[in-house]
């Protein structure tokens, strides 16, 4: 059995007297869609940032692929292959969305101190760039600037993002956060189609979406995993009904 | 809406870059006719002046390149100038004077101090950015001040402007002209270049969303920082060139107005466009050359035209001539 793709042990993280994150051990296999559900507050965009780079966790580690990434820099994960979106859009508004993308695509090609050539004609990058704006349904908006974009064209543009970078983990953060109805099917549908190819971690409220796409399901309330597991068992989880499915789920 | 229709404006560059190339082409052939037309005229003060524009559009240049593409806002670009000056000065004063070591020295020397000072800068943001190259700006220039065998506060004659293999190549002010001119043309050519490179997607990225950025998978820190000494090295240029023009150095070079000035010339010829700042350092000197002309208090008349074309034309006189030419246009 191959190395888990992130192996989280014994994650704490405290804002002064706050626990945020309190003792988090989760891992994910290889091509596994994870997700990670939870009533709001409790902690699971902390989780993220934590396994991304933008925090440092208290104490614990997060193991990617079998390296210790607990103390590297964001772009030193991201170079190993880990890829997210978040949950509060966030692409560079003045860029065009192929642009976006082709950044993505060249910060995993090659160098990027060259100085000279203009890098907008680089065949090579726009094309892997076009091909990750086609997966999700993006093929003819490359050349609008990220500003104009629909609320869910964003959201769609993010996820074209992290998929240009050839991820082996992907961290989800509400992907479908104030998409409508139809958008948000159209992300699921994308999901299920990327599911298999590298690992996801899924944060999200949304459990249609959750239920359909997950292989297992970890709960977070109060910093803490209350339980984790397959779906169907999860679903059918005392603890886990009386914490947060409860009246969901009715 | 505001947010959007600054979004859209700060990305034309990148897409409109084809169509705008006839503007910089006619400000480079404008300034090489230069010359030519001085003959009619009073020639050495035309060439004087023009010198002068030319040098100071290429550290506007510069400043364009980090603050207008990298949303880096320096305020102690001027000490790059100095520094370049005071290089090619101190060399001079020890009888130093061809080009070959003087040059590469005065680059050297910037490239170090922006090495530097950036390493420390670029660890901070927007107003502490403002605030800490303003700091820095002002130690280089009471550094300067306290050279009392370089003449202190009173600044440094230049005897002999650079010579070439021994040869007094800029003696004639003809020469020296096109110097510059040529000086411009490669810093305008070599920024132009960087700012579409990769390099230059990457530095303009950071300042769209540097989190973002860095979660692609950029060392944002590092980039920004090559960037600003690309951008002081040129500096440093404008700063060997200006002693040979004024074949004077002092700290005046470095003090935070001269600063400031740049980046009124900056913002009054259109950030984020490069041949823009040609376009402002022009305006600002050749307004203060005419206003300066009838009264000492010149900046009371330029200080409210400077208000008219922030309020009324965002993107400075660039900007100004784009809208005045779509309402042509469309009616």
């Amino acid at each position: 059995m191959a190395d888990p793709m992130l192996l989280i042990n014994d994650l704490h993280k405290n804002f002064g007297g706050l626990i945020v994150t309190d003792g988090v051990t989760l891992h994910i296999g290889q091509g596994e869609l994870h997700a990670v559900i939870g009533p709001n507050g409790a902690g699971k965009t902390t989780l993220i940032n934590q396994i991304s780079g933008l925090i440092a966790p208290t104490a614990g580690t997060i193991n990617l692929n079998g390296v210790d990434i607990t103390g590297m820099p964001a772009d030193q994960r991201a170079a190993l292959g880990l890829a997210r979106s978040f949950q509060i859009t966030s692409v560079l508004p003045g860029f065009s969305a192929l642009e976006n993308v082709a950044l993505a695509v060249q910060a995993h090609s090659g160098t990027s101190y060259r100085f000279f050539g203009r890098a907008d004609r680089d065949q090579a990058i726009n094309e892997a760039a076009n091909s990750a704006l086609a997966e999700v349904g993006l093929a003819e908006r490359g050349q609008i600037v990220a500003a104009h974009l629909s609320h869910g064209e964003k959201r769609a543009l993010e996820l074209a993002i992290a998929l240009a970078m050839g991820p082996k983990l992907l961290l989800l953060d509400e992907p479908m956060a104030g998409a409508g109805r139809e958008e948000s099917e159209r992300i699921i549908d994308v999901l299920r189609q990327l599911k298999g190819r590298f690992a996801m971690l899924l944060v999200e409220h949304d459990m249609n979406a959750v239920f359909a796409l997950a292989d297992r399901i970890s709960v977070l309330t109060y910093g803490r995993i209350l339980a984790s597991g397959a779906p169907d068992a999860v679903r059918t989880d005392p603890q886990v009904v009386a914490a947060y499915l409860g009246e969901e789920m009715e | 809406m505001g947010r959007t229709t600054v979004a859209a404006s700060s990305a034309m560059p990148a897409r409109q870059t084809n169509r705008v190339e006839a503007l910089p082409a006619a400000i480079f052939l404008v300034l090489a006719l230069i010359p030519a037309a001085a003959l009619i005229g009073p020639e050495s003060y035309v060439l004087g002046l023009f010198t002068r524009v030319m040098i100071f559009a290429i550290a506007a240049l510069t400043l364009d390149f980090i603050c207008g593409y990298g949303g880096l806002v320096s305020f102690g670009h001027a000490a790059f100038v100095g520094i370049g000056a005071y290089a090619a000065g101190i060399l001079g004063a020890h009888g130093i004077t061809d080009m070959l070591v003087t040059l590469p020295a005065a680059l050297l020397v910037s490239a170090i101090f922006a090495y530097l000072t950036g390493t420390v800068c670029l660890r901070t943001k927007s107003v502490y950015f403002i605030m800490i190259t303003l700091a820095f700006g002002q130690m280089a220039y009471f550094i300067a001040g306290s050279l009392a065998p370089y003449g202190g506060d009173d600044g440094l004659t230049v005897r002999l402007r650079s010579t070439l293999f021994g040869f007094q190549v800029l003696q004639n002010d003809r020469a020296l002209y096109y110097v510059v001119l040529l000086s411009l043309l490669g810093s305008y050519l070599l920024c132009r270049s960087v700012v579409y490179s990769r390099f230059g997607r990457v530095f303009r990225g950071a300042r769209e969303n540097s989190m973002r950025m860095a979660t692609i998978g950029f060392d944002v820190f590092r980039y920004q920082r090559v960037g600003y000494v690309i951008s002081g090295t040129i500096g440093g240029l404008s700063g060997f060139l200006l002693a040979n023009a004024a074949e004077f150095v002092s700290p005046a070079y470095m003090s935070w107005q001269r600063s400031g000035e740049l980046i009124i010339m900056v913002l009054f010829g259109g950030l984020g466009t490069l041949h823009g700042a040609i376009i402002g350092a022009a305006a600002y000197l050749l307004i203060e050359e005419v206003l300066g002309g009838f009264t000492e208090q010149w900046k009371l008349i330029f200080g409210p035209l400077l208000v008219i074309v922030v309020l009324f034309a965002r993107g400075g006189l660039l900007g100004l001539a784009g809208s005045i030419r779509g309402r042509l246009n469309r009616g």
